[in-house]
């Protein structure tokens, strides 16, 4: 099945349907798709924040990872099924439109960065880690989670 | 001169028309009003919630409060300045908005939780600041602040519906 058949089926089914016939069930989605994304960037940022030096600083960054990793998780969780109801609901038109496969590269980046650059990065010993690289990988996180945001608000115009 | 008069005369500026009418001026506005959202509302929940002792309770508060307040004082400036500017491009429409007035009203009563917090329970702070669930009005400020602001995001986005408007 390629990609454009699989989103046809997606915008065909019934789910997507109800989403497109209730008035009020896009909006209440595109809000709670809104309270995640803050929760995502309050997680992320706690911790870039940390590791360039401009946050929290007396907890090392290892204690910082652990407390916001289940904010940051759960709010992903959020955003995946509130972004992907969203997505059903319009999805042959989104297959069309750049943004969303720029938001789409995006996330999938930022997320496996912040899972594996970004976690060595945190949990490793401080005393092993040059402050450079904590700053050039919290900025690289910064960098594509705002491109995942940018992504998301561009999906709006068209 | 009524507030509804004050709306019209404010949408006949020039400068209120060219907003409205501007290609990206709107959409740009619009844009940092959203996303700066992470920033303002991401770390002020993060406060809240260490106020409720779900997160960084191993933080003290005051270090949380301390490193995290220029981020949201920024953040919250450019919160309101975007969200002024967004208000002056289309006032009339936006005033007769329900949405819109609930917006104004949830904000008011942010503010109110905020002051009633610094002049109360923030006082003794120094005695609960390495508490990892602080007291009880403590975690009643930050869970009345955590329901305010979700149902301003919810106000906030809906304000584009104009569903229960006032006619002028």
């Amino acid at each position: 099945m390629s990609v454009l058949s699989f989103f046809t089926w997606c915008e065909n089914s019934s789910l997507a349907e109800a989403i497109r016939q209730s008035r009020w069930l896009f909006p209440a989605i595109e809000s709670v798709h809104l309270l995640g994304l803050a929760v995502i960037g309050g997680a992320v940022l706690v911790l870039n924040l940390r590791l360039l030096g401009l946050g929290i600083k007396r907890q090392p960054a290892a204690q910082l990872w652990r407390d916001t990793r289940p904010w940051l998780l759960g709010s992903l969780a959020v955003m995946l099924i509130s972004g992907g109801l969203l997505f059903t609901s319009e999805a042959v038109k989104l297959y069309y439109h750049e943004a969303f496969w720029v938001k789409m590269i995006s996330l999938l980046l930022a997320t496996v960065f912040t899972f594996t650059v970004l976690r060595k990065v945190a949990l490793a010993d401080p005393s092993h880690v040059r402050p450079l690289w904590c700053k050039a990988a919290a900025t690289a996180s910064i960098l594509l989670w705002s491109m995942v945001g940018i992504g998301g608000r561009w999906i709006g115009f068209s | 001169m009524s507030l509804l008069g004050f709306c019209q005369w404010l949408e006949n500026t020039p400068a209120s028309i060219a907003l409205h009418e501007s290609i990206w001026g709107y959409p740009v506005i619009e844009s940092v009003h959203v996303l700066t959202l992470c920033v303002f509302l991401g770390l002020t929940l993060m406060f809240d919630l260490r106020l409720l002792g779900v997160t960084l309770v191993r933080t003290p508060v005051s270090e949380v409060a301390g490193r995290l307040m220029p981020w949201i004082i920024a953040g919250f400036v450019v919160m309101v300045t975007t969200g002024a500017l967004l208000f002056f491009a289309i006032p009339v429409k936006t005033y007769l908005n329900i949405f819109f007035r609930l917006k104004v009203a949830f904000l008011l009563m942010a503010g109110a939780n905020v002051a009633i917090f610094q002049r109360t329970i923030w006082r003794s702070m120094n005695q609960w600041d390495l508490a990892s669930v602080p007291p009880l009005r403590a975690r009643l400020a930050g869970g009345v602040s955590l329901a305010l602001w979700a149902a301003i995001v919810v106000a906030g986005r809906m304000i584009a519906y104009n569903w229960f408007d006032k006619t002028s």
